[in-house]
């Protein structure tokens, strides 16, 4: 029934009608126009959002199975949400700061949000190549959006290059599991692999190549050792806010979209899949860790601490359980907030007027900017993992789900990586108090960025007292990927 | 006579892709050969699908041909317009130019 297939996929349908409207209004309505429809599509996304958590949403499958609607896809399209509406709140205070406003840059990022939406729905690897493809070129605009920059360009042109390559592998996997199971369906598909398995056979070496693809293709997109070669470069050359908007809603797309692939279709081949993720885990976690200590940009750090933040992440995953995929989904939830903080830090750091974006700027702040300061401190104490903030209860849920699963060396590596890597995090504390002042920054840093700050902070520092409704909301997500 | 089977197919398609990948890393003049090569890439997994596709008398394959075909134009596009803007800044497409960030 088309009526049924068009409730279900409301939230997405919506984004996309408004994306089109905005940008014609944008083309239309004459100069001046990126305000407007920057702050239309933040009230876009706010919409989108109610309808997910407010409406009461029909679950099921949509046009022939392509798209599904579940509890899981649900929570997770939310997390997007928060952080895409976030992502555009910053850009739009930047874009104006820095005289490169331009009404296409939030109309993009909406459009990259409805690629990670159709994404996280997908049911069918049309589905997901469509909605990844949708999600990625748009990236790729806005990373090269500072037309005259030639850094801006350069991370433009290399994340095209190494996402379109990422595209190729990832069309080629699913080429060969299509041709080995003759099907693209992910319900199909399920039956057809655990029918393989309960009949003790081995599955065709033609079909392991191709989820290997599919797997590597993933890693791409979420930066993952050994995968990660340009995440430093694009997130270094590539506008602040749209880095910022780079390390949150791509990456939990892309890891809701890895968690529902190899639970749901691939569930029954765990044991082909967990040491492809187990040795993702690690190498993410100890580069991420090791790489970042002799960074001087702080961009550059960002990124090593995403890849590393991916790295525990994906320990969860690895796990293969339930528990393990809850515990992945918390750690998205919360990496995004401390994220969109730290960011909203590295983009009030302006001197006279310019950017600055090295970790010596941040010498002695805690005298020139105290609340700043203070905010930073605690991202920086909960990127590094210390009770109670709310970056210990991510990596407790994860490396708990690795030990229930018997990963314990996974899980005591991990650990290990998360004390070296509290090594920078807490460097970039003793620059801001110990070190003494040289120069202040730019006030006031603008009305977006404290409200990004402070909800990001509040977010972090009394996660311990309302954790309950996301924990649980997290388990009921992640039950509804072992239903059957 | 030679009867040309699935097999004959996909090995075609997993050489030209192979093509596809090392054309990417092995490149060290024009960013075009780089886009050439993506093209040839894409080009081999739909080689690919259709192959699988009348080998089993399945028709999503080739839908997923027609889909990969289309994407690939907005890519090219795309690709090609961020090319553009580089050489404006930077006056060369050579690969081994494109170096202002490392580490």
């Amino acid at each position: 029934m088309i009526t049924t297939d068009l409730s279900l996929a409301l939230p997405e349908i919506f984004l996309a009608c408004s994306a089109t409207v905005l940008l014609m209004y944008g083309a239309y309505a004459g100069k001046n126009t990126a305000s407007f429809v920057s702050a239309m599509s933040v009230a876009v996304l706010a919409v989108a959002f109610a309808l997910i958590f407010l409406g009461d949403r029909p679950t099921g499958l949509a046009f022939g199975g392509l798209f599904i609607v579940d509890a899981y896809g649900d929570y997770m399209k939310l997390v997007v949400l928060v952080a895409s509406g976030f992502g555009i709140l910053m850009t739009q205070r930047f874009v104006e700061r820095e005289g490169m406003a331009k009404f296409e840059i939030p109309v993009l990022m909406v459009l990259s949000t409805l690629g990670m939406l159709m994404m996280i729905s997908a049911n069918d690897l049309m589905s997901l190549y469509v909605g990844l493809e949708l999600q990625s070129l748009a990236l790729y605009v806005i990373a090269s959006i500072r037309r005259e920059n030639l850094r801006s360009s350069e991370a433009g042109l290399k994340y095209f290059v190494l996402g379109a390559l990422s595209s190729g592998m990832l069309l080629y996997g699913c080429s060969m599991i299509y041709g080995f199971t003759g099907t693209t369906d992910f319900d199909i598909l399920g039956n057809v692999l655990s029918s393989v398995v309960s009949a003790d056979q081995t599955p065709q070496i033609g079909l392991i190549v191709g989820l290997v693809f599919v797997c590597a293709a993933i890693a791409f997109k979420i930066s993952a050792v050994p995968f990660h070669m340009w995440t430093p470069d694009v997130y270094e050359g590539a506008p602040t806010p749209i880095t910022a908007f780079f390390a949150s809603a791509p990456k939990v797309a892309a890891i809701a979209l890895f968690a529902r692939l190899l639970s749901d279709p691939f569930g029954s081949l765990v044991s082909e899949w967990q040491q492809i993720i187990v040795f993702v885990a690690l190498a993410s976690m100890i580069l991420g860790s090791l790489a970042a200590i002799k960074q001087t940009n702080i961009k550059r750090l960002m990124a090593y601490s995403s890849i590393g933040n991916i790295g525990f992440a994906l320990v969860g995953l690895a796990a293969g359980t339930q528990e393990g995929i809850t515990g992945l989904i918390i750690y998205m939830t919360i990496y995004i907030f401390m994220n969109m903080g730290t960011f909203a830090c590295i983009l009030s750091m302006r001197q006279k007027g310019t950017m600055v974006e090295n970790i010596d700027d941040l010498k002695g702040l805690s005298k020139t900017s105290p609340m700043m300061a203070f905010a930073l401190t605690i991202f920086m104490f909960s990127m590094a993992g210390i009770p109670p903030l709310a970056g210990f209860f991510a990596k407790y849920v994860v490396f708990a789900a690795a030990v229930n699963a018997g990963l314990t060396t996974l899980a005591v590596i991990g650990i290990l990586t998360s004390v070296i890597g509290a090594f920078y995090y807490l460097r970039i504390i003793k620059v801001m108090y110990f070190d003494e002042p040289s120069a202040s920054f730019d006030k006031p840093i603008g009305g977006e960025m404290t409200f990004v700050l402070t909800v990001s902070t509040a977010f972090i520092v009394f996660f311990i007292l309302f954790s309950t409704p996301i924990m649980d909301g997290a388990a009921v997500a992640a039950s509804a990927l072992f239903v059957g | 006579m030679l009867e040309i089977g699935l097999a004959h197919y996909l090995i075609v398609a997993a050489v030209l892709f192979t093509l596809g990948i090392f054309g990417i890393f092995l490149n060290r003049k024009n960013v075009i050969v780089i886009l050439m090569s993506i093209e040839l890439m894409l080009l081999a997994v739909n080689i690919n699908f259709v192959a699988f596709s009348t080998h089993m008398g399945d028709l999503v394959g080739q839908v997923f041909a027609i889909f990969i075909l289309t994407v690939a134009a907005a890519e090219a596009a795309i690709g090609l317009a961020i090319l553009v803007i580089y050489f404006r800044n930077r006056g060369s497409i050579a690969v081994e130019d494109i170096n202002m960030m490392k580490g």
